[in-house]
């Protein structure tokens, strides 16, 4: 990467991180809020009369869920809203008039998206561990799911604001798409609970989602046990992430939703 | 060296409109060059394309040689632009919007602050520095795009209505201002709707009309085509019934008379007329700058001729 690459790279990330870190109290504060709601109802309160199999408790079960949603959630708001407000405000301007190329602007806003879900990462596991005493399986495995779901999903909030007309048009998605593919993600529930509630259909048909593998991919790192095969979940991760990275590339190139 | 060479530029944007049809235009280098037009000639849409922020639809721009297409970093390095719209973040401060717009230049961070003190300093906003862009008045605020658009010390500053709504107190500085660096040798390419700005400023002109160039030439050469000018005589009295032979006169009231005054006869025999016919002579201006004059009349031929072609 040359020089002045790097210097815009750089540049776009610090203004991104200092974004979200001027508005704090809209951008960290509510996860760690709502996370330790989590904990104390389903974890605590509703989770102490819920076995599994497996030799670890629902409240441990549960945490790096909650830890992915939380990852899941702010990486694509972040990207989505800055990005569209960049537009809306007319400062993306700023950086289509300089040498700046399609690639370092995807991965300055994607840094900034990284960044947040990893710091709210951070604050969700320090909440947890208020609770329950953490002890992490594969550590690596952890920290690259970590990693490729943050980006994958900072990627596809860029999408979303490249598309977006309004802001109404950044909250769709998150409401009717992001939400019910996270609660149905694994989340709070493992395979065989399915099996009592849904048939076999619903049960593949739930599998399809991509959110499940991330979550289970990322539960393999903190309990060493999961219902999907880690390697599966990194290399769907990892595929998802090149469809998406293309697919940014393309729209930004192409000017889409920027140029006239 | 050519700063900006323009061929066979044209823009047909989603919907038909077709915003530019085919226009050449060349800029020299160090030139202090007006772009002017009416409101939807085809001045926002050139200077877009220009500086990639609309895609051409055929067409080709070079900027110091540099083909826009082809050699793009080369060619967006050399460009400073301050659009017409304000266009920064309005919750970051002075200093940080100027910091960054360097550093998307690849001008190290270091390096982008002294030089944001340098032009905040110059244009007088350094005490705003901590400021968010939202606190500006509006003539802050087009100084402020001025700034950002120097930080990383292009060859040419394209300035679209860059006095705007600002005060004549500011307007004059950013004269004043935008004189000196084009002395230190920064082209500059300026659009405005106040033509004695770039009566005052510019040496050479053109004037797009309907997605076309009509004229392009120097601003010299361009007064020296104003054959006829209107002057507005203040009278104490009588104006209704002055008749002047060989001038065409127009009287708005009693004591406002209009007379256009062929380059050729000058004023003497007007004020010998109006003294013998004992009419006191209270003041006079022109009734519009030259530039305005022409500009109207070459707009307006330009429609005729449209009219005509349909």
């Amino acid at each position: 990467m040359s020089n002045r690459n790097l210097t815009a790279l750089s540049t776009i990330w610090i203004k991104e991180c200092t974004r979200f870190l001027r508005i704090w109290v809209q951008t960290l504060v509510p996860p760690a809020i709502t996370m330790s709601l989590y904990f104390v109802i389903f974890g605590k309160m509703i989770g102490s009369r819920i076995t599994l199999d497996g030799d670890f408790s629902y409240m441990e079960f549960i945490v790096p869920g909650l830890i992915m949603m939380a990852v899941i959630t702010n990486s694509y708001s972040n990207v989505s809203s800055s990005f569209f407000s960049a537009k809306f405000q007319r400062n993306v301007e700023e950086l289509l008039v300089a040498p700046v190329p399609t690639w370092v602007i995807i991965m300055g806003f994607v840094g900034g998206g990284v960044a947040r879900a990893a710091i709210i990462g951070v604050i969700v596991t320090l909440v947890s561990m208020l609770f329950i005493d953490i002890e992490i399986a594969h550590f690596g495995v952890l920290i690259v799911t970590l990693l490729l779901t943050s980006v994958l999903f900072a990627t596809a909030g860029l999408i979303n604001g490249i598309y977006a007309k309004s802001f109404d048009d950044i909250s769709i998605i998150p409401t009717f798409v992001l939400t019910p593919l996270t609660y149905l993600g694994g989340v709070f529930y493992s395979v065989s609970m399915l099996q009592a509630v849904f048939n076999e259909f619903w049960q593949s048909v739930i599998q399809l989602n991509p959110i499940f593998y991330m979550v289970n991919g990322f539960r393999y790192g903190f309990l060493g046990q999961a219902d999907v095969n880690y390697v599966t979940a990194l290399v769907i991760l990892l595929a998802s992430n090149v469809v998406l990275f293309a697919i940014a590339y393309r729209l930004l190139s192409k000017g889409t939703g920027i140029r006239a | 060296m050519k700063a900006l060479d323009i061929k066979g530029l044209a823009k047909t944007y989603r919907g038909g409109v077709q915003a530019l049809k085919g226009i050449d235009l060349s800029v020299e280098e160090g030139d202090f060059f007006a772009l002017l037009g009416p409101n939807g000639a085809g001045k926002s849409t050139t200077i877009g394309i220009i500086s990639s922020l609309v895609n051409k639809s055929e067409g080709s721009v070079e900027i110091f040689e540099h083909d826009l297409a082809t050699d793009i970093v080369n060619a967006k390095s050399c460009i400073g632009l301050v659009p017409q719209e304000f266009n920064f973040n309005q919750f970051e401060t002075l200093f940080q919007i100027v910091v960054n717009q360097a550093g998307y230049y690849g001008v190290p961070r270091t390096l982008a602050k002294e030089r944001a003190e340098k032009y905040l300093k110059q244009l007088d906003l350094w005490d705003k520095r901590n400021a968010a862009g939202r606190e500006l008045s509006g003539g802050m605020k087009r100084r402020l795009m001025i700034a950002r658009a120097l930080m990383h010390e292009p060859k040419m500053l394209i300035l679209d209505e860059p006095t705007a709504g600002v005060d004549i107190e500011v307007r004059r500085s950013m004269w004043k201002f935008l004189k000196e660096i084009n002395e230190q040798g920064i082209t500059i390419i300026l659009t405005t709707h106040y033509l004695e700005e770039a009566e005052m400023l510019c040496r050479n002109i053109a004037i797009i009309d309907k997605g076309k160039i009509v004229e392009n030439t120097s601003m010299k050469a361009l007064l020296a085509t104003l054959n006829v000018e209107t002057f507005v005589f203040d009278l104490a009295s009588g104006a209704s019934k002055v008749q002047i032979e060989g001038f065409e006169t127009r009287a708005s009231d009693d004591q406002t008379l209009e007379v256009d005054v062929p380059k050729t006869s000058g004023l003497n025999p007007v004020f010998e007329e109006l003294s013998k016919q004992e009419i006191q002579v209270m003041s006079m201006r022109n009734k519009s700058n030259r530039l305005e004059e022409l500009f109207v009349r070459l707009v307006e031929a330009n429609q005729a001729k449209g009219e005509a072609d349909e």
